[in-house]
């Protein structure tokens, strides 16, 4: 498939968006069972959710580029039955308003304890609304992943692997700059965000290249003997009915060549795990900002790689009918 | 429940492009607007098409048989680009099964064409909608045309008759008895789309002659060769025999 950067910045800046989030709301459940101090309501909870807010608006911005009619945009809301495209573009605004009503109850102080257990275990209204809105920060993972995973002959993409690469390398980039800002706070919390940030990252190494694997050992269904019906073991097309091009020969291929292809495959490969891993590992401790900041940025670029790859991966059984002009 | 389908038989299509241009010339001067080209006579040109003609070549030489394939829209039973549409502009009528686009309603975010097997969507670059093949919507059911014209432009241009048109789920229709008798078939059936287009294969006349069939075994002729021709001296029946 040719890769859109508008999809691109949508799906990495929305993952960032929520995984800083869920950064915040962990940090937040690790406070009310007192594992880790808790934080400020204003400058963490707040102004944290805040930058959530400004990525996942990023990302929603460089989604219009990719539509012929932004205008008509709203639309897309109609056919949330059927179609996950349609479910993602409710579920993006939600999660934002709700990331929005969080940083604000946070902001403003609105934070009644609505009860309390365990007598000092206090469950506030920001707890109550961040569950929520961590259901549906999934719910959006599950949502953008599916647009690609649903559809059952781009096989590199028609896998449960995909909702869960999607899942761990947002959260893991989102745990990142969590980090980054926590360090900027000069927050207690730093380590425990550049923790989760390393396993997540992991977790992510481990499940992005199972799907690598996977995709290397394919094996596609259609073939031009399906594909025109004709049955021999070798046939050639000689002509795609045109000279010029088209959207059939622009739209499904990368048009990259083969070595850059590869090239960043690995550049990937480097930038979204090892390297901020070991950024990571080297800023804990030490609340270093500039290195938790050179790790998000590397995680970042490598990220905008990885979706660049995931796209160009993805082989569309229609390119079988253009071959040769 | 009808469903309207061409059926393309393979065996007689010469590979003219006459349905492409046909195509073309009805549907750009539709209703729905022009099918755009972009830089018809510039250095990269690029337009919108409904239909293609291609050619594939089976076999190794000198064993090889040239095959023209036209590629529109399949029309699917079960079609993989309605339901991911997320505004509704792709749609399957429920009368007579033709896939359609409402271009009004279209935002064109290319879903639809990521989930067509078939490569048979395509993205108008002026109008900025997703387009595709009508099946000649506005012809098919128009009173005003003579009955035997009530048919998709590109069926009425093929000069060999190799572009059928009817309803596939009407068993005595012209199309439902040649893909029954003619070994009509689907494109990539293994994603369950039941394309409701069917192509005929190509078929060689062939008729399979035995070693044994070419002489007969009991040819009057043959009794007569083997014997000995009469010396010219010979005396004849006439001579030997009175009647």
């Amino acid at each position: 498939m040719h890769p859109a950067f508008s999809v691109i910045f949508l799906t990495t800046l929305s993952g960032v968006g929520q995984g800083l989030f869920l950064a915040l709301y962990t940090g937040q459940l690790y406070s009310v069972v007192e594992v880790v101090p808790v934080e400020d309501s204003h400058s963490h909870y707040g102004v944290g959710s805040l930058i959530a807010l400004v990525f996942l608006a990023g990302g929603l911005l460089s989604s219009f580029f990719h539509l012929g009619h932004p205008e008509r945009g709203w639309r897309a809301m109609a056919r949330w039955r059927t179609s996950w495209l349609s479910r993602e573009v409710i579920v993006l605004p939600a999660f934002m308003g709700l990331v929005a009503l969080y940083g604000l109850v946070h902001y403003f102080d609105l934070n009644p304890v609505l009860f309390t257990f365990r007598e000092n275990f206090h469950v506030d209204l920001s707890l109550v609304i961040g569950a929520l809105t961590t259901v549906v920060a999934f719910t959006l993972f599950l949502c953008t992943a599916m647009i690609y995973a649903c559809i059952k002959f781009l096989q590199e993409w028609a896998t449960p692997l995909t909702v869960v690469n999607y899942t761990l390398l947002g959260s893991a980039s989102g745990f990142t700059l969590a980090t980054v800002f926590a360090a900027y706070n000069q927050s207690p919390l730093t380590d425990f965000y550049a923790g989760w940030a390393v396993l997540l990252t992991l977790a992510g190494l481990v499940t992005r290249v199972s799907s690598l694997i996977r995709n290397s050992r394919i094996e596609h269904k259609s073939t031009l003997r399906t594909a025109i019906g004709i049955r021999h073991t070798k046939i050639v097309q000689k002509s795609q009915g045109f000279m010029a091009g088209s959207f059939n020969t622009r739209e499904f291929f990368h048009g990259a060549p083969a070595s850059v292809f590869k090239l960043i495959k690995w550049v990937f490969l480097i930038a979204v795990f090892p390297v901020p891993v070991l950024l990571l590992s080297l800023g804990m401790g030490t609340s270093a900002i500039a290195v938790f900041a050179l790790a998000f940025v590397v995680q970042y670029l490598g990220l905008l790689a990885e979706r660049w790859f995931f796209f160009a991966q993805a082989n569309h059984p229609q390119n079988l009918y253009y071959q040769t002009v | 429940m009808t469903q309207l389908a061409l059926v393309i038989d393979l065996n007689v299509c010469v590979g003219c492009h006459a349905c492409v241009t046909s195509c073309k010339e009805w549907n750009t001067s539709g209703t729905a607007g022009y099918m755009a080209d972009m830089n018809p006579f510039g250095h990269d040109p690029t337009g919108t098409f409904f239909n293609r003609v291609q050619t594939f070549e089976i076999g190794e030489f000198p064993n090889t048989e040239t095959v023209h394939f036209p590629k529109s829209c399949l029309h699917c039973e079960d079609p993989p680009c309605v339901p991911v549409c997320p505004t509704g502009a792709s749609y399957k009528r429920d009368e007579d099964g033709i896939v359609l686009v409402d271009y009004d309603k279209c935002i064109g975010c290319k879903y639809c064409s990521w989930a067509c097997p078939y490569g048979v969507r395509e993205v108008d670059e002026h109008q900025k909608v997703m387009k595709k093949c009508t099946l000649c919507v506005d012809r098919i059911y128009d009173r005003s045309l003579p009955e035997n014209e009530r048919k998709p432009a590109c069926v009425m241009a093929c000069p060999t008759s190799a572009r059928l048109f009817g309803d596939v789920n009407d068993p005595d229709s012209e199309v439902a008895e040649a893909i029954r008798e003619r070994g009509g078939y689907q494109l990539m059936p293994e994603w369950g789309t039941k394309p409701a287009n069917h192509y005929l294969p190509r078929r060689r006349t062939r008729i399979t002659i035995h070693e044994d069939e070419l002489t007969r075994v009991d040819n009057p002729l043959n009794k007569e060769r083997q014997l000995p021709m009469p010396d010219k001296d010979a005396p004849t029946l006439d001579d030997v025999t009175s009647w």
